[in-house]
C-alpha cells in the first residue's frame, strides 16, 4: 500500500506523456466553429463598388442551393494562394459567394479584377467586420459550406487546396447536393 | 509551406498599433470601465493567451468595438459574453466557465491541497505509530502523548 | 571552417559524455577508484568541447557569417554587437546550445568543487549529469544543428526579432537557463542518492547551496522577463500567466519548496523521500517547460520553434529522464530511512506546510497551463485558461502560505508552542490589521477592489513578522547594546532567510498596489496638449524621428509637472526596425517612491494627434526592489560558511561538537 503511494508520480507523469503524445499531432490553434448546423447569421452586405446593387450578399441569397461562403481580403496572402483553385471550382459549377472582410471595398474589387472573380455574389464587410464576427471568423481565408436551407454545415480554415477539396469539402458538397 | 502561408495570412492581421485606440473608447467612463473589464476576460483569438484589451491584432480591435457597441446598447455583461461565446465558443473566455467539463480545472487545485493535507496527516500518524509499533493505531491521543514525551526527552 | 569545428566539437563532446555517463557508474558499482575517477576529467573535457562549440557559434554571429543558416535567420550586419551576441540564444538551436553549455558548466563545477564529496556519490552524480548531456547533445545534433551551412551564402541576414533586441531580454534567457539547468545538480544528486539508497545531512549540505544558486538565477531570469514585459509591451502589465511564463514559474515554485525541505533534511534528517521527489520535480518541470515551449503542444505568444519532430524528441527525453527517475523513485524511495521526529506544530511542520502549499501552487499552475490540452484531448471542448483563472485560484492559495511564513521562523525545531508564537506576533498582527483597515479606508471603502486591503495587510504581516523574528534573534529590544554584535554573528543563512522573506513582502505590496490602483489615461494628444494622470501633468512638447543603429524611432517628448513644479522630461518612443520590419514600443518610466510614472507614445492619427498612453503604476518599484532583496537574500545565504562549496565533509566533521542550531 505504501509502496503504491510512491508509484503515483510515475503514473501521473506517464498519463501526462500520453496526453502530450496526442497533443503533438494536433494543431491547438484549430478552433471548431460554433455555427455548424445553425442558420447563416442575419446579414445584408453591400456590393463592392462599381458592381450592380443586387450583387451584394444577404442571408436570403444563401437559400435554395448548396453554396460556399469564402472569406477573403485584398490584404490576405494565403487567399492569393487559394484563388486559382476557387476559379477552377467555379468552372466546375460550384456556387461560391465571397465576403470581402476587413478591407477597403475598392481594394477588394481591384483584387478580384487582378486575380479573377470566382464569386456569384460578393458582400463587403469592412472593419470592424460585423458579419465576419457573426460567422465566428478568426482569419482569412475561411470557407463555410451552406446547405439548401441556408444552414451552415461545415467550416474550413485556411486555403482550399485540390487535396482539401477532394478529401473534405467536395464530398460534403456532393452529399448535400443530393 | 501551406502552413507557413496561412500563418503569414494570420500574421498580416496584426498591424502595428497599440491596443485600445482612443477613438474606440466610450465617452461614458463607467461604460468604458465595464468594457475594459469585460475585454480583459475575452481572449484574442488570433494571438493566443492575450486578452482583446491587450492585443494589437485587428480581430481583437474589431471585438473591442463590437463589445463596446453592445454595452452602449444597454446589454448586460453576461449578455455580451453570451454574444461572443455564441460565435466563438468557450474558447474565447479567459476565465473558463464553471461547468462539468471544467470541474477538474476549478476543483483540482483545492483537491491537490486537500490531498497534500491528507498525506501530511497520514505522515504524522504513521510516524507516531512507527515509533511505537505496539500501540494500537487509532489511539492518536496516546500516540501524541508519547510523541510529546519523546520530544521532551530529546530536548 | 570555424562552424565545422563547432559542430565537430559537439560530436566529440557526445562521445565524452557517453563515456562519462557509463564508466563512473560502473566504477561506483565495483567500487573502483580509477573508473570513478574518470568522471572528473571527463566533465572538464566535455565542458571545454562544448565551450569551443559555443564560442564557434558566437564567432559566427559576431563576424556575421551568413553562410551559417542559423546566423542568416537570426542576425543582420546592422545589429549592435550586444544583440549579435544575444542573437546566439535568441533562437531555438542557439538557445539549446546555451542550455548544453550551462549543463556542462555545472558538471565542471561538481568536479572542481566536489573534491571532498564521497567518491561514489560524486561519480554517480556526474554520470547522471552526463546522461542529461547525452540526451541534449543527441537532440541538438539530430534535430537542431546550429551549424548548418547555406550555399551560396546570402549577402545579409534576416535580422533578429526586434522584441528580443533589448537589454532585458538579451540576458533573460541565460539567467533562466542557469536556473533551469542549475536544478539538474539537485536532480543528479537525487538520482545518485536513490542509486546509493542513502540520503543524509552531507547530501543535503551539498544540494542546498546548488539549489540556491539555481534559485537565485531563476529568480533573476523570471524577474528580468517580467521587467521586460513591463517596459517593452507598453501596457504596464508585468505578468500574463502565459504558458511560457508559467513554464518558468513552475520550476521556481518546486525549487523554492526544495530549498525549504532540504533544510529539514540537513538539520533534522527528515523528509528525505519528499526532498528527493522535489529535486526530481524541480528539474522535471524545467524539462517540461523546455518541451512546452519548443513542441507547439501549447500555443503561446512567446513560443518559438514549434516543430512536431523536435517535440517527439524532447518528449522521448522527458520520458527517459523523468519517467526513469520516477520509476527509480518508486523502487528506492520507500526504503529510505526516516530520521528525526517532529510534531505538526514545529519548524519542520511549518516547512512541510510551506511545501504542501508550494507544491499545490505548482500543481495549480501546471493544471491551468495544460488544461486546454487535456480538455481538447478528452474531447471536452476548446477552453482557454487565462489570467482571470490564475488570479482567482492561485493567489488565494498563496494567502495561507504568507500567513504561515511570518510565523514559521518563530517556531522551534521538533515541537513549538503555537500560542506562544502567536503571542509574540500579537503586535505584528495588530499592525497588519490596522494597515489593512487604513488601506480600506483610504480606498473609500467599497470603491477599490476588496482584495487590495487584504494584500497590503498580508505584506505588512509578513514584513513586520520577518523583522520581528530578526529582532528577537538579535535581542534588539531585550538587550539593545549587544544587538549589533549578535546581528554580526547571526549565521548568513539566517540573514538570507530574513532578507528573502522581507523581499517577498515588498513584492506582495507592489504587486497588490499595481494591480489594484493603476491609473491610466489613453487618448489622442496633439503637440502642446496636456493630460493629467494621478496628479502628474504630461505636456506633449515634441514628436520627432530619431535614427537608431537599425531602426527609426518616433520619439515623443513629455514635459511632466507635478503641482506646477517640473518633475521630469520623458521620451518614450515607437521604434520601427528595418530588418525585420517590425515595430516595438519603448515606454519611458520614471520611478518614484510611490510608483512609476509611465508614458508610451503611439501612432499618429489622421487629425495630427498621437495616441498616448499615460500611467501611474503604484508601488511597481517595490516589486523589483522586493525581487532584488530576495535575490540578495539568496546570495547572502550562499556566502554562509556552512554553505560554502566543498563544505559538506568539513561541516560533517565539525558536526560532532556542534549540535544543530535552529
Amino acid at each position: 500500500m505504501r509502496r503504491l503511494f510512491y508509484l503515483l508520480p510515475l503514473v501521473g507523469f506517464l498519463a501526462l506523456v500520453a496526453v502530450f503524445k496526442w497533443g503533438l499531432n494536433h494543431d491547438p490553434r484549430l478552433l471548431p466553429s460554433m455555427l455548424i448546423d445553425r442558420p447563416v447569421p442575419e446579414m445584408s452586405l453591400a456590393p463592392l463598388p462599381g458592381r450592380p446593387a443586387e450583387s451584394g450578399l444577404s442571408t436570403a441569397d444563401l437559400k435554395g442551393r448548396v453554396s460556399l461562403v469564402n472569406i477573403y481580403g485584398s490584404w490576405c496572402i494565403a487567399c492569393v494562394q487559394e484563388h486559382p483553385y476557387l476559379m477552377e471550382l467555379k468552372k466546375a459549377g460550384i456556387t461560391i459567394h465571397g465576403i470581402d472582410w476587413r478591407d477597403d471595398p475598392v481594394e477588394g474589387a481591384k483584387w478580384l479584377k487582378k486575380h479573377g472573380d470566382p464569386y456569384d455574389r460578393v458582400g463587403a464587410d469592412p472593419a470592424p467586420g460585423r458579419a465576419a464576427i457573426d460567422f465566428g471568423v478568426t482569419g482569412a481565408p475561411e470557407t463555410f459550406v451552406v446547405d439548401r436551407n441556408g444552414v451552415i454545415r461545415y467550416k474550413h480554415i485556411g486555403p482550399i487546396t485540390p487535396e482539401v477539396w477532394k478529401t473534405v469539402l467536395g464530398p460534403i458538397v456532393q452529399e448535400l447536393s443530393k | 509551406m501551406k502552413r507557413v502561408l496561412f500563418a503569414l495570412g494570420l500574421g498580416m492581421l496584426s498591424l502595428p498599433a497599440l491596443a485600445a485606440d482612443p477613438s474606440e473608447m466610450l465617452k461614458d467612463p463607467a461604460l468604458e470601465t465595464r468594457a475594459e473589464n469585460l475585454g480583459k476576460e475575452l481572449r484574442c483569438l488570433v494571438c493566443q493567451s492575450e486578452s482583446i484589451e491587450d492585443s494589437n491584432a485587428d480581430l481583437a480591435k474589431d471585438l473591442r468595438i463590437v463589445v463596446r457597441e453592445q454595452i452602449q446598447s444597454g446589454k448586460s455583461d453576461a449578455e455580451v459574453k453570451k454574444f461572443v461565446v455564441d460565435r466563438y465558443g468557450d474558447y474565447v473566455l479567459l476565465r473558463p466557465p464553471f461547468k462539468p467539463t471544467t470541474l477538474v480545472l476549478w476543483l483540482g487545485p483545492f483537491a491537490f491541497f486537500g490531498l497534500g493535507l491528507v498525506a501530511v496527516w497520514a505522515f504524522y500518524r504513521r510516524r507516531g505509530a512507527s515509533q511505537n509499533p505496539a500501540a494500537p493505531a487509532p489511539l492518536t491521543e496516546a500516540e501524541k502523548r508519547r510523541l510529546d514525551a519523546l520530544l521532551k526527552e530529546e530536548k | 571552417m570555424i562552424a565545422e569545428i563547432g559542430h565537430f566539437a559537439l560530436i566529440l563532446a557526445l562521445g565524452v559524455a557517453l563515456l562519462q555517463a557509463v564508466v563512473p557508474l560502473w566504477g561506483a558499482r565495483r567500487n573502483d577508484p580509477v573508473l570513478m575517477g574518470l568522471a572528473g576529467p571527463a566533465s572538464v573535457v566535455q565542458f571545454l568541447l562544448v565551450a569551443v562549440s559555443f564560442a564557434a557559434l558566437t564567432h559566427a554571429y559576431v563576424v556575421s557569417d551568413f553562410s551559417v543558416m542559423n546566423v542568416f535567420s537570426n542576425s543582420h550586419t546592422d545589429k549592435p554587437l550586444l544583440y549579435k551576441v544575444s542573437g546566439v540564444w535568441g533562437n531555438h538551436e542557439g538557445s539549446l546550445l546555451l542550455w548544453i553549455t550551462i549543463l556542462a558548466l555545472f558538471g565542471l563545477a561538481v568536479s572542481l568543487f566536489g573534491g571532498n564529496l564521497p567518491p561514489g556519490l560524486k561519480a554517480r552524480a556526474l554520470a547522471v549529469q552526463a546522461m542529461i548531456t547525452v540526451g541534449f547533445l543527441l537532440f541538438i545534433l539530430f534535430t537542431s544543428n546550429p551549424f548548418e551551412r547555406l550555399d551560396p551564402p546570402p549577402i545579409n541576414g534576416q535580422g533578429l526579432n526586434p522584441l528580443l533586441q533589448d537589454p532585458g531580454l538579451a540576458f533573460h534567457p541565460p539567467f533562466l537557463y542557469l536556473g533551469y539547468v542549475g536544478f539538474s545538480m539537485a536532480f543528479s544528486f537525487a538520482i545518485a542518492a536513490l542509486i546509493e539508497g542513502r540520503v543524509d545531512a552531507a547530501w543535503a549540505r551539498w544540494v542546498r547551496p546548488w539549489t540556491l544558486v539555481a534559485w537565485v538565477f531563476l529568480t533573476c531570469g523570471i524577474v528580468l522577463g517580467s521587467w521586460w514585459a513591463y517596459y517593452e509591451l507598453g501596457w504596464g502589465g508585468w505578468w500574463y500567466w502565459d504558458p511560457v511564463e508559467n513554464a518558468s514559474f513552475m520550476p521556481w515554485l518546486a525549487g523554492t519548496a526544495l530549498l525549504h525541505s532540504a533544510v529539514v533534511v540537513e538539520k533534522r534528517d527528515a523528509l528525505k523521500s519528499w526532498t528527493i521527489f522535489l529535486a526530481i520535480l524541480a528539474f522535471g518541470l524545467s524539462l517540461l517547460g523546455t518541451f512546452l515551449v519548443r513542441s507547439g503542444v501549447i500555443t503561446s505568444v512567446h513560443a518559438f520553434a514549434s516543430d512536431p519532430t523536435r517535440g517527439v524528441f524532447i518528449l522521448g527525453l522527458l520520458v527517459i529522464a523523468i519517467g526513469g527517475s520516477f520509476a527509480l523513485y518508486a523502487v528506492r524511495a520507500p526504503s529510505l530511512k526516516t530520521g528525526g521526529l517532529f510534531a505538526p506544530i514545529s519548524r519542520e511542520g511549518a516547512l512541510l506546510l510551506n511545501n504542501v502549499l508550494m507544491a499545490t501552487g505548482a500543481g495549480t499552475v501546471l493544471l491551468g497551463t495544460l488544461y486546454p490540452l487535456f480538455a481538447d484531448a478528452f474531447d471536452l471542448g476548446k477552453v482557454s485558461v487565462g489570467p482571470p483563472f490564475f488570479n482567482s485560484v492561485f493567489v488565494p492559495l498563496m494567502v495561507p502560505m504568507v500567513l504561515a511564513m511570518a510565523a514559521g521562523p518563530f517556531m522551534s525545531w521538533k515541537r513549538a508552542d503555537l500560542m506562544g508564537v502567536l503571542g509574540r506576533l500579537k503586535l505584528v498582527l495588530g499592525l497588519a490589521v490596522v494597515a489593512a483597515g487604513v488601506t480600506w479606508f483610504l480606498e473609500g471603502g467599497t470603491a477599490g477592489p476588496w482584495w487590495a486591503a487584504g494584500g497590503i495587510g498580508l505584506a505588512v504581516w509578513l514584513f513586520l513578522g520577518t523583522l520581528a523574528e530578526w529582532a528577537e534573534r538579535v535581542r534588539l529590544f531585550k538587550a539593545p547594546a549587544e544587538a549589533l554584535g549578535r546581528a554580526r554573528r547571526l549565521p548568513r543563512a539566517a540573514w538570507g532567510m530574513t532578507l528573502a522573506h522581507a523581499g517577498l513582502a515588498l513584492f506582495i505590496a507592489g504587486a497588490t498596489a499595481s494591480s489594484a490602483w493603476k491609473q491610466e489615461s489613453v487618448q489622442s494628444q496633439k503637440v502642446g496638449e496636456a493630460v493629467t494622470v494621478a496628479g502628474y501633468t504630461f505636456t506633449l512638447t515634441d514628436v520627432r524621428d530619431v535614427q537608431g543603429p537599425n531602426y527609426v524611432a518616433s520619439t515623443g517628448t513629455f514635459e511632466v509637472t507635478r503641482d506646477g513644479k517640473p518633475f521630469a522630461t520623458m521620451t518614450p518612443a515607437k521604434r520601427t526596425y528595418k530588418m525585420p520590419p517590425r515595430p516595438t514600443t519603448e515606454a519611458a518610466i520614471v520611478g518614484t517612491f510611490w510608483g512609476d510614472v509611465y508614458a508610451v507614445v503611439g501612432d499618429k492619427d489622421p487629425d495630427g494627434g498621437y495616441v498616448t498612453r499615460l500611467y501611474f503604476n503604484p508601488l511597481v518599484p517595490w516589486m523589483w526592489m522586493g525581487a532584488l532583496v530576495m535575490v540578495i537574500g539568496g546570495l547572502v545565504s550562499l556566502s554562509d560558511r556552512r554553505h560554502r562549496v566543498g563544505a559538506p565533509t568539513r561541516a560533517r566533521a565539525g558536526a560532532k561538537t556542534q549540535p544543530a542550531k535552529a
